[in-house]
């Protein structure tokens, strides 16, 4: 499979030359394939969300490169198109929405690309159908009169109807409850079944890592200290946690068992593996 | 990114300067313009421009902090020495093309100069030495008798509070709503102004929105920490004048009579 | 008086004007906050209101750590914010600390004994200093400068933000800004803390941060804490869980009778934690767990024994 975006030694520094001088990411290496959902973790600070900011042109490389979509970042004319590409979902997107209507709000990215207006109406009604919202009924409300879960998810329909060949999103269920994220995550995975898009999740809920990725890159500090599959990734318990982070519940659990000396697989990750695994211990007691 | 240090930005230390109260130093710098604006003649000039390099040094703030505050208004100074050298009449100095300059105009033009640089160095040294959230304080103190005439000091105080608390929050937050439009294809800087200020939407609905529901949790946070305004309200960090904000008043008042002196007698 | 971590009690102690709600392990069946047939209607007074509250019956009981979860939309907040006399009852009554919230008068020391934190940890922070924004509650209530200044050194210590009283919050992490939050009701020596979703913007490191806090002062400093949350991870640490949905109590109990209550919980979006959604499927399995089971350490503890 193809690369879609190509990161060689990506070094970025923030407010560069004054004493508040902070290198924020470090010599970042990374091959991101067409396709792949990607989950990107680390605790606060670790320099995720600076990393995606430059992977649609927001930010540029103080050193090394980053190819997206086969245009050089560093090339400002090209920087300039890249989100008509690559969209990026922020944190607490709802925030950003600003329109009378959810329909015109939804439609400014496309308006933004030169669609005609019938194009922008189709985008419009797809995306807001994508995220489980009714085009005729929430698109004539005011965003401001949806629920917060609605609000979240208008907002993320701007970036869908955009069409992106990368959706990046930044911690996009953070906030909601345990109904709202299981939905959202179901909208999410729907819209790459149907656009094929490489999905780049920042998060840190490791069950949704879990459930969810195939790929997932490892930030400590700056650097990228882990890439692999999860079940790889979450099988090398003790280094995450020197670096705070958390395994999955259930893996959390089975990695506790090993330390007791009890014969269960190393690499589990949900819930329905770990109960499979106690289920098979009990049984052999039992017995 | 927001970087840098802005103008007459607080420089932490612990001069003399610093521990003062700020009222202190909010007095000293209303005799000090007094001084230099109404007063002044040329040797009250020289003696106030002493007190305030005296102050300067005792402050002990860096060299390039203290250029950097006159570095910023250089060209308002340049301006006015120009306009009084080539504006005022007298005896000829130097002629260029239709320009005249006058020897009287040289001595007028350094003069307000002078008196300007002066007041910009010292209207700079209380935010340069001085916490704001204490620098609002004394400012609260010092206009709180003003409350009986209907002057709503507390209340402006506190804004000031809020503002010094939450302006590096909505610049934060603005810096967000930029980068978000702009990944939907936001142009914030083209076409004719109308377009222009239609471009702005996408910027500004968000912050407002923002500033207002943010607005609303503190006004629901405070009242749930029994604030009701400023009547019974004390403070922990109550001000207190000490010695040196003794000496340094009556230094400068004293200052003051003597330049007063100098201009009438 | 010096408060160590370990003689706690002497936080309590040295709050004068709470000698009477001095809570010791006796009197844990006082009834803190009591809650009789509250209804309430949003914008009751024009047509077509909004009824987020119905007929709701709950004791809060002196000392006692409850969590009151549920979907978004089920009235979580709006039954916190009868607390502490934000919102007054469309219907029924709230007494806290025998006073009733209806009451103009009460509001203030109602206010003062239960002590509110919220979920944006930046939108309640009020000074750009940490000492100043955690003094702003005893300043509000009057207190001399040198209680106030005992008061907020005190309480930074025991919530561990000492080393940060002279910093700006906005330094802070999200954890260590709710913990000062926390701090900012503390100084006003409340004998509860009732949060309001107080997690939900954290990492899981400041999440975790925050519960161990939550629990410490309810364990040593016998703080009534109420805790909305839509997190049932942090149900299971509580002594009473009460589940709203639509605006009335779904199920109430302690953490084992409300988790049995598996479909139900399902049924409103509301994910059980790992432990027992694992605990769950072995009994469906047929394996006969014991019903105590809510944790990842109570299923260790367990098998160790089998």
């Amino acid at each position: 499979m193809s690369s879609i975006i190509e990161i060689d030694k990506l070094s970025h520094i923030y407010s560069p030359g004054t004493p508040f001088q902070v290198t924020s990411l470090d010599s970042i290496s990374l091959d991101i394939k067409k396709g792949v959902f990607l989950a990107i973790i680390g605790s606060t600070g670790s320099g995720k969300s600076t990393l995606v900011r430059h992977f649609n042109g927001l930010l540029t490389p103080a050193a090394g490169n980053v190819r997206v979509c086969g245009i050089d970042t560093a090339d400002k004319k090209q920087r300039r198109n890249l989100w008509r590409s690559v969209g990026l979902v922020f944190q607490q997107p709802e925030h950003q929405l600003f329109e009378e209507t959810v329909f015109t709000d939804v439609a400014f990215g496309p308006r933004n690309m030169g669609l005609t207006e019938a194009e922008i109406t189709e985008r419009v009604h797809e995306a807001l159908r994508l995220v489980g919202l009714d085009p005729l009924e929430a698109a004539r409300m005011s965003p401001f009169c949806l629920s917060g879960g609605m609000r979240r998810r208008a907002a993320i329909a701007g970036v869908l109807a955009l069409k992106p060949q990368v959706l990046i999103l930044d911690e996009p269920t953070a906030g909601l409850d345990p109904q709202g994220k299981r939905q959202l995550m179901k909208h999410i995975e729907e819209f790459r079944r149907r656009e094929g898009a490489t999905i780049i999740l920042v998060t840190h809920d490791m069950e949704e890592v879990a459930l969810m990725a195939e790929r997932v890159a490892v930030l400590n500090r700056g650097r990228l200290v882990m890439e692999g599959k999860p079940r790889e990734i979450f099988s090398r318990a003790a280094e995450l946690t020197a670096i705070g982070l958390d395994l999955p519940a259930p893996a959390r659990l089975i990695r506790q068992l090993r330390l007791l000396g009890k014969p269960v697989r190393t690499d589990v990750l949900t819930t329905a593996e770990a109960e499979e695994e106690i289920a098979r211990l009990l049984g052999e007691t039992q017995c | 990114m927001l970087s840098g240090i802005s103008l007459g930005q607080y420089i932490p230390g612990d001069s003399l300067l610093h521990r003062l109260d700020p009222r202190t130093k909010v007095i000293g710098v209303l005799a000090a313009a007094a001084s230099i604006l109404a007063f002044a003649n040329w040797q009250g000039l020289v003696l106030t421009a002493l007190l305030t390099l005296i102050a300067l040094l005792v402050s002990k703030l860096p060299l390039g902090i203290i250029l950097g505050s006159l570095k910023s208004l250089w060209l308002l100074l340049v301006i006015t020495f120009l306009l009084q050298a080539f504006l005022t009449p007298g005896t000829l100095l130097a002629v260029l093309g239709p320009l005249k300059i006058s020897r009287e105009g040289v001595f007028a033009a350094g003069e307000i100069v002078l008196r300007l640089a002066l007041l910009i160095l010292i209207a700079f040294l209380p935010t340069l030495t001085t916490p704001p959230i204490k620098l609002t304080a004394g400012l609260e103190s010092i206009i709180s008798p003003l409350q009986r005439l209907g002057v709503p000091a507390h209340e402006l105080a506190l804004m000031m509070t809020l503002a010094l608390r939450f302006v590096p929050t909505l610049l934060q937050e603005a810096e967000v709503v930029i980068s978000a439009q702009r990944s939907r294809g936001a142009g914030f800087t083209t076409g004719s102004p109308a377009k222009w200020a239609r471009s702005l939407l996408p910027l500004f609905v968000p912050l407002f929105a923002g500033a207002l529901r943010r607005a609303d949790d503190l006004a629901v946070a405070m009242e749930s920490r029994c604030y009701r305004g400023g009547a019974n309200r004390t403070r922990m960090n109550a001000l207190k004048f000490s010695a040196p904000d003794y000496v340094v008043i009556g230094v400068t008042l004293a200052v003051l009579a003597g330049v007063v002196a100098l201009r009438f007698i | 008086m010096t408060m160590t971590e370990s003689n706690g009690t002497g936080y309590l102690r040295g709050c004068p004007e709470s000698q009477d709600s001095q809570l010791t392990a006796h009197d844990r069946d006082e009834i803190f906050i009591a809650v009789e047939d509250l209804t309430y209607i949003y914008n009751h007074d024009k047509a077509g209101g909004h009824r987020a509250l119905s007929g709701i019956d709950l004791a809060v009981k002196a000392g006692e750590f409850l969590v009151v979860a549920g979907p978004n939309g089920s009235g979580k907040s709006t039954l916190a914010r009868h607390f502490n006399a934000m919102l007054k009852p469309s219907g029924g009554r709230v007494i806290v600390a025998g006073m009733d919230t209806m009451i103009p008068e009460n509001a203030w020391e109602i206010r003062r004994r239960v002590g509110m934190v919220f979920q944006n940890p930046d939108n309640q922070i009020v000074s750009s200093l940490v000492e100043e924004d955690a003094a702003f509650g005893a300043e509000n209530l009057g207190l001399p400068s040198e209680e106030v200044k005992k008061r907020v050194e005190e309480t930074l210590r025991l919530i561990g933000l000492s080393q940060y009283a002279k910093h700006a919050p906005h330094l802070l992490s999200g954890g260590q800004k709710q913990k000062l939050a926390i701090a900012g009701v503390l100084v006003m020596r409340p004998s509860c803390l009732v949060l309001d979703e107080p997690t939900s913007m954290l990492d899981p490191a400041g999440r975790v941060e925050l519960m161990e806090t939550l629990i410490r002062l309810n364990r040593t400093m016998q703080v009534t804490v109420v805790l909305v949350t839509h997190f049932m991870e942090e149900a299971v640490l509580a002594d009473r869980v009460v589940v709203l949905s639509d605006g009335r109590i779904a199920v109430s109990g302690s953490p084992a009778r409300v988790f049995a209550e598996v479909e139900l919980l399902a049924e409103l979006g509301l994910k059980l934690p790992a432990a027992l959604e694992i605990a769950h499927g072995l009994r469906k399995r047929g394996f006969s767990l014991p019903q105590e089971i809510l944790t990842m350490d109570d299923i260790l503890a367990y098998l160790k024994n089998n």
